[in-house]
């Protein structure tokens, strides 16, 4: 490939937004101004990734605070830039990274707390789908039924306290007193757009996780009473669809 | 196919969806299209209640039109659908590239100027005026280096890119000032060389400056009002032009309602005296 062809341009300027010269070939009025302005690209990158980053996870970098979790972002960013121009699926790894970042190895919680607030907006997003009638179990063989969850449900756990640490960043959220994880949530989009993170007890957890996989009811309440569980669903319009028979 | 209002139209943010569905006085909203790319949810049902009530622009920032290594298949079929769904009045995007192999960059980065750089982009224009069934806009730039590899200028480049593929034009006023700033030429040489009988829109927005030894370097933020040389540059494109629908770009530490509201008001006014103007020299 020629030096001078467009790829190549292009190339070597990529690759300078993450280094500290800028590339050949470029100019200004005054020539040695050309690196101060080939950092206005560099920091245009750096700080619209780590801001959109920052408004996918407003939860961890309350807890790490804006300066930390601008650095953080920045290493993130380096390791696992975007791959799509949709920024609203980029994030998705960004819990792993937390897990394996030496630096916070000390906030264990951390990593979840992130894999939730990444939860919540993948519940914002996910595709509409009309819930069924309030009425909708009220029928004879209850027994035999399985549910079709909303698209925007998602079951979430954590070893740690990772659900309370988040409430307790909420606006206008008191102070509680932490309990010992392991934390259990049911993640969904309510009819009107709200975002549900309804905190559940593990049995009621197990139910959910049997429902989602399309177990019969009777085969999920062998885990617990599925009262909490269905009245939850019910109440967030969180089924789209109940059938009979053979798992569909 | 429905087009634009030639009135003032607002980039629209989230936070402003029940005094944006109340309000008379625009004509218009833009939204930037990778926002609306998700399945479902608020952004949806929010776009599908706007159309409802006005014209829209859907103004993308991902395609990376100017991408040496040709477009992203995947993304101009999310466009696809977009544009199918919602039969915008208006599709625009940039005169920049953003991505160069995996990475996306989430930024407009600058191309040279050169007939290999103008026969890629008129191939891709082509390929997304082909893909979308509809003209295009394409946007100006606003840049803080150039490439010592141009032989076209800017308006020569957007000129004959019209020629080549039909496509529109997006005139953003406050990248000429701040181009021109940056680069030291001429903003009404540029206006003056502009193909003007091509534009569709106009975009204003608010730029920041930073001093460096040699002179000022603004920097496109929109992150505060449109400037008043903008708005004197403004004036005078529509005194040539007629009105031409005109958005109000903020995209970043977003004002309340009523101060953008303050912002397409005063681009109203220069809209209706061009009218006038127009009427009166008929």
């Amino acid at each position: 490939m020629q030096p001078d062809t467009h790829a190549a341009q292009q190339e070597a300027f990529q690759a300078a937004i993450w280094r500290q010269d800028p590339p050949a070939g470029l100019t200004a009025p005054a020539m040695e101004e050309v690196a101060q302005r080939f950092a206005v690209y560099r920091n245009n990158v750096q700080h619209s990734l780590t801001r959109a980053l920052a408004g996918r996870f407003p939860v961890v970098e309350q807890l790490v605070g804006t300066a930390f979790f601008t650095a953080m972002a920045r290493v993130h960013i380096a390791q696992e830039p975007p791959q799509s121009p949709v920024l609203l699926g980029w994030g998705a790894a960004f819990g792993d990274f937390l897990d394996g970042f030496a630096p916070v190895a000390h906030l264990a919680y951390l990593g979840d707390v992130a894999r939730l607030e990444y939860a919540r907006g993948v519940a914002y997003h996910a595709a509409d789908a009309a819930p069924v009638a309030a009425d909708a179990l009220a029928v004879a063989e209850l027994a035999a039924l399985r549910l079709t969850l909303h698209p925007s449900v998602q079951l979430f756990t954590s070893p740690h306290p990772a659900l309370q640490i988040w409430q307790t960043h909420q606006p206008g959220a008191g102070r509680h007193a932490l309990t010992d994880g392991p934390d259990h949530a049911l993640i969904g989009r309510a009819p009107d757009f709200s975002i549900i993170v309804a905190p559940v007890d593990i049995g009621t957890f197990a139910v959910l996780r049997a429902l989602a996989a399309g177990e019969t009811l009777a085969s999920a309440a062998q885990h617990a009473d599925p009262t909490a569980a269905l009245t939850l669903l019910l109440r967030h319009g969180l089924i789209t669809a109940t059938h009979t028979g053979v798992s569909p | 196919m429905p087009s634009l209002p030639r009135t003032a139209g607002l980039g629209f943010k989230p936070q402003h969806f029940t005094e944006m569905m109340a309000t008379d006085t625009i004509g218009f909203i833009e939204v930037h299209a990778e926002n609306y790319m998700g399945d479902g949810g608020a952004p949806h049902a929010m776009l599908a209640a706007l159309h409802d009530r006005h014209a829209v622009s859907i103004h993308g920032v991902g395609l990376s039109i100017g991408s040496a290594g040709g477009l992203d298949p995947d993304h101009l079929a999310r466009l696809r659908k977009l544009i199918d769904r919602y039969q915008p009045e208006s599709f625009s995007e940039h005169l920049a590239w953003s991505s160069h192999g995996a990475a996306w960059l989430n930024d407009l980065l600058p191309l040279p100027y050169t007939p290999e750089t103008l026969a890629t982009i008129c191939a891709h224009v082509d390929q997304v005026q082909d893909t979308l069934g509809r003209r295009m806009l394409l946007e100006n730039p606003a840049t803080y280096v150039t490439f010592a590899s141009s032989t076209l200028s800017e308006t020569d480049f957007l000129t004959e890119l019209v020629r080549r593929t039909g496509c529109g034009l997006l005139l953003d006023v406050n990248n000429v000032f701040v181009s021109a700033t940056n680069h030291r030429f001429d903003a009404r040489a540029y206006l003056a060389d502009f193909p003007l009988f091509a534009v569709g829109e106009i975009h204003l927005a608010g730029h920041d400056s930073e001093e460096l030894p040699s002179g000022t370097l603004l920097i496109d933020s929109h992150g505060a009002p449109v400037a008043d040389p903008v708005w004197t540059l403004y004036a005078e494109v529509l005194a040539r032009t007629g009105p031409v629908p005109t958005l109000i770009e903020w995209d970043n530490d977003v004002p309340d309602f009523t101060t953008l509201l303050a912002e397409a008001t005063r681009a109203n006014a220069i809209l209706h005296a061009a009218e006038r103007q127009q009427t009166d020299a008929a």
